[in-house]
């Protein structure tokens, strides 16, 4: 399943992104979902799997016509796409599936068709955490923040930077939700959400969808979009705690150590390897945690590496070239969307285009620090 | 400051069979947590089996209800039911016998020169709905 068997074929984002109050949930999952079967030169009757999150994987197939023989509904929050991806590639490298089609739709800013949010309050979370006020993402993924930044003697400036390096990327990117330029100050003395968080440091919320259709390197080889397939040359999936509070370690992701480490081992690589970095950043702390937790940066040096500029333009470690979720878009499960920019990088066809992108990992966090999925993607198989 | 949050909206839990010994602790005034007899080491969320070893031989004991502080934020935002003005204290604390859990900061100005990290605190409790739900504040201030 890794190594290039499997080929990312169809890559593609609803036609815009940010206010879609003329689409509903359903409609979303369906515009990608076209949209990246045209760019992989497929239609529904080439597809025989499909993977989605939040909907039911039988609703988008029966919606766009598909008659499925493989379905994966994994829902583990934003970084469920990631592990559609890792489970697809070994669906097909098992012969369970041919060509998957992953898609991702929600209407997180307009709620057009979206579910109603409900919380159980005999759950986990519902009992130990949401009584206390742990309920938006900006009051309880945030939590372990401060003890990160203390433990490695790390301020919020280094919270600033992270949003200053990403709005850098999105400036030209005529499809971010936000590109006006910024500064540390103007970060640090922005509208505080919940310090140490300040309204830039938290993603936006938007409305959106992608969509991804995968099969084998070798099917790949005879499409028409055959020249501008990537290849998957490792992936890793895991989980910790169903609430952020059961971290082990508050400064540290489990899941990002082992989903990252078993996504290297697979691929085959080392990160000198690396040409281009997406760390799913719904704030501006998880990059921090990210490059440490991946083995990018040794420990406590994550901040002062986003501070010196090595994540920017030119840098040695170009990340979130979109904007990430902080600049470019947020719809809820930000996660395709990570995927969506790692394809055009290296199909050399990104709005911010890195001169010679050849491999990019991938970082994914789901639920709060519940789950991880991680990705290894390559202009070319090994 | 606590005698306040008892008036004020929230989100009310509801016990499970497994949990309902938890909840019973605190409407007696007690911060309860489970502790694996196999392994003798304290655990919480409630649930039937010790997550550092998977024995089921384990039982309720109360703790002395001090901890410290390890990470929080100050939530300028609540979301009904909470009330919107009033800024919470969500913070993630570490009890003496071990086990860390998510809860409120009372009796403290909602300002970060009044929160160092690994401050010492104890436990109180706040009524929501039916339920008293474990709160904490600095220790000094109970002492
Ligand atoms: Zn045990």
């Amino acid at each position: 399943m890794h190594g290039g068997q499997v080929a990312i074929v169809g890559a593609a984002e609803t036609d815009t992104i940010g206010k879609r109050p003329d689409i509903s949930v359903l409609g979303l999952h369906a515009e990608a979902a076209r949209n990246a079967l045209r760019d992989a030169g497929m239609s529904i009757h080439d597809v025989d799997g499909i993977a989605t999150a939040g909907l039911y994987p039988q609703d988008i197939s029966h919606y766009l016509g598909i008659t499925p023989r493989w379905l994966d509904g994994t829902l583990v929050g934003g970084c469920s796409f990631m592990l559609h991806v890792r489970h697809a590639a070994a669906a097909i490298a098992a012969g369970a599936a041919d060509v998957v089609l992953i898609t991702h739709g929600e209407s997180g800013r307009s709620g057009i068709g979206a579910d109603p949010w409900v919380r159980n309050p005999a759950s986990i979370n519902g009992q130990f955490e949401l009584p206390y006020g742990a309920q938006a993402p900006y009051s309880t993924f945030t939590v372990p923040a401060l003890r990160f930044l203390h433990d490695r003697n790390m301020t919020r400036e280094h919270l600033a930077h992270v949003a200053v390096a990403q709005r850098n990327w999105a400036a030209n990117n005529p499809r971010a939700a936000r590109r006006e330029p910024l500064t540390v100050d103007a970060v640090l003395n922005a509208p505080m959400v919940a310090y140490p968080f300040t309204r830039d440091m938290c993603c936006v919320v938007t409305d959106g969808g992608g969509a991804l259709v995968v099969t084998s390197a070798e099917r790949a080889a005879d499409l028409p979009s055959a020249g501008r397939a990537v290849y998957l040359l490792g992936s890793g999936e895991s989980a910790e705690g169903a609430v952020v509070s059961q971290m082990a370690d508050p400064g540290s992701f489990a899941a990002f150590r082992a989903a990252g480490a078993e996504a290297f081992a697979t691929a085959g690589i080392t990160h000198a390897d690396v040409d281009h970095l997406m760390a799913y950043d719904a704030f501006a702390h998880l990059p921090l945690y990210m490059l440490e937790d991946l083995g990018f940066v040794g420990r406590g040096e994550s901040g002062d590496f986003v501070a010196a500029g090595n994540t920017v333009k030119g840098g040695r470690l170009p990340m979130n070239t979109n904007g990430g979720g902080l600049s470019y878009t947020h719809s809820g499960m930000y996660g395709m969307f990570a995927i969506q920019e790692a394809v055009r990088q290296l199909r050399g066809e990104a709005v911010e285009q890195l001169p010679d992108a050849r491999i990019s990992f991938v970082q994914g966090v789901g639920m709060f620090f519940a789950a991880a999925g991680s990705l290894v993607l390559a202009r070319e198989p090994r | 400051m606590s005698e306040e949050r008892t008036t004020m909206s929230g989100f009310e839990p509801t016990p499970t069979p497994e949990t309902a010994p938890f909840w019973d602790a605190t409407s007696r005034g007690e911060l309860a947590v489970q502790f694996c007899t196999a392994c003798a080491r304290y655990y919480f969320y409630p649930r039937p089996q010790c997550p550092n070893c998977g024995s089921v031989h384990v039982e309720w004991r109360a703790t002395t209800g001090r901890a410290r502080l390890v990470s929080y934020v100050i939530n300028y935002r609540p979301l009904p039911p909470f009330d919107p003005r009033t800024p919470l204290i969500v913070a993630l604390v570490e009890l003496a016998e071990g086990p860390r859990m998510m809860t409120n900061i009372v009796g403290v100005a909602p300002d970060p020169d009044h929160l160092p990290l690994d401050l010492e605190l104890s436990v109180t409790f706040v009524a929501q709905g039916a339920v008293q739900l474990p709160v904490f504040e600095p220790a000094a201030a109970a002492a």
